[in-house]
């Protein structure tokens, strides 16, 4: 069970069964889209409002993650998830719909390892049987609460990112066929003092670099143990700075097995500059994409860590500086496991 | 500022930021200038136009000319807000697209069409100037100290 000072171990393997991923157009046009379940056409979705269109992916990857499972939603126990808006509504108002039991999450961009790391030591711990997990986020959405208006005209700098409109759910269950999850790392708060809300990568990699080198020594493994170790939305700066890091603290990490979801799902020459962020993120490269991978037999044992940067606009303006978090679970083929 | 900031850091924060500062992309400085200048002069060149053609085809003179042509690039700079083309001009002009009177436009008006959703009067009038707002306030401000200032030197300075 819990192995050194801040990792778990899942003895009884829970299993990612199926996943649910939703994108918008800028997803639809980027690297991954046939790793999407359904990609909209309009970043509205027909809703009044950015945030009940961000909801309304949420419910939808919910019903994928259940109609691709071999599950009925009646014997769903608990639904944990989290976002990015205010007093994460979107993700509330979608387990309202689902009419689930609930465990709201914040973690910002890092509430999908979160809620894949508590859902899979709830089903290991018995504590349930099936459980839908996922994060969501809207790009108009983010931007109007953290950022400017989306029409304003102001120059963003090369460090800055594009927050991803999507959301993507796992439907984690404690038997079955799909990926198992083998253990999970709980990240701490690091705050290196960084104060640029445009420099999201940089002030998380330190807390990525910190989870990483955290969960390695706790499970005793070298990185070559993982065909990949993924970050959540480091994003071109950060992803370097992490990498440089755990080299100067002698973790031979390379730079092939060492790869951004933010990095993963745009394509050269989308207005990005640094990369892809945003809850959403993490959750639909790694449920689509990755998981599609490993589907495929092309890699086994990846090790997720979802970064996420813990300010508000208020904490911002009130000069404090960013903490950040990073989150992470090691997802293993079935096959090799035996 | 920014040193004195700095030095309230424990040593670790300090070095970090130093190492994650090497690795950071900086912002093109001499490149956003050249930008800023050609599109800001661009926009300005414009306002010349409609200028020149207020006063050579209707009754307005150098001195009055500057007020439509002020409006008519604001409903300009309306029609590209809203249909979603100046915020990346402004991505790629830099301040030459924010300086000009058409920036305090897309100012007002994407903060009016972001907030359309939380209603007309809490939204829409509660928001419209959120960005605008300070530039309103210390604008007049600053104009009333200078205007102080050059009362108080036509008074008692005898200029």
């Amino acid at each position: 069970m819990l192995t050194g000072h801040r990792t778990w171990i899942f003895e009884n393997k829970p299993t990612i069964l199926s996943t649910g991923t939703v994108g918008g157009p800028f997803e639809a046009n980027g690297n991954i889209p046939n790793d999407f379940d359904l990609l909209h056409d309009d970043i509205w979705l027909q809703q009044a409002s950015f945030e009940k269109a961000q909801q309304t992916m949420m419910e939808e990857a919910c019903q994928f993650a259940v109609k691709n499972s071999p599950i009925e939603k009646e014997q769903v126990q608990f639904f944990i998830g989290g976002d990015l808006i205010n007093q994460i509504t979107p993700t509330s108002f979608t387990a309202k719909t689902m009419g689930l039991p609930y465990f709201g999450l914040f973690s910002a961009c890092a509430t999908s390892m979160e809620s894949l790391a508590l859902s899979a030591f709830l089903i290991n711990g018995e504590g349930a049987n099936y459980i839908l997990s996922g994060s969501a986020s809207h790009n108009a959405a983010v931007e109007k609460q953290f950022r400017y208006p989306t029409e304003y005209g102001g120059q963003k700098p090369p460090t800055a990112q594009w927050t991803v409109t999507g959301a993507g759910v796992a439907l984690v269950g404690k038997e079955g066929n799909g990926p198992k999850i083998t253990s999970a790392t709980i990240g701490k708060v690091v705050d290196m003092g960084m104060t640029d809300p445009f420099n999201m990568g940089g002030a998380m990699a330190p807390a990525a670099a910190d989870t990483i080198a955290t969960h390695l020594k706790e499970r005793d493994i070298d990185p070559s143990y993982y065909d990949l170790i993924i970050t959540g939305d480091l994003g071109h700066i950060g992803r370097e700075v992490s990498l440089d890091l755990m080299n100067k603290e002698g973790l031979q990490i390379s730079e092939q097995m060492y790869v951004d979801c933010g990095l993963t799902i745009y394509r050269e020459g989308q207005p990005v500059l640094a990369g892809a962020s945003g809850s959403a993120c993490s959750a639909v490269v790694t449920y689509g994409h990755f998981l599609n991978l490993m589907k495929q037999g092309e890699i086994h044992r990846i090790l997720v860590v979802a970064t996420g940067a813990l300010h508000s606009t208020l904490s911002v303006q009130q000069k404090d500086p960013i903490p950040c978090i990073a989150h992470a679970v090691s997802i293993e083929s079935g096959s090799d496991l035996l | 500022m920014a040193d004195k900031k700095k030095k309230n850091l424990p040593p670790s924060s300090q070095e970090y930021q130093a190492f994650q500062q090497q690795r950071e992309v900086k912002r093109p400085l001499l490149k956003n200038c050249i930008k800023a200048f050609l599109v800001g002069g661009f926009i300005c060149f414009i306002g010349q136009l409609i200028s020149t053609a207020y006063i050579y085809f209707f009754d307005f003179t150098e001195q009055t000319a500057g007020n439509p042509t002020t409006a008519t690039l604001i409903f300009i700079t309306m029609l590209l807000t809203g249909f979603g083309i100046y915020d990346r001009i402004g991505q790629f002009a830099g301040a030459g697209s924010a300086v000009p009177v058409t920036g305090f436009g897309n100012a007002v008006i994407s903060a009016a069409i972001e907030h359309r959703t939380e209603g007309f009067v809490l939204g829409v009038g509660g928001n419209i100037f959120k960005l605008a707002g300070s530039v309103i306030v210390f604008g007049v401000f600053s104009a009333f100290i200078v205007a102080l200032i050059k009362t108080i030197l036509i008074q008692w300075g005898g200029l």
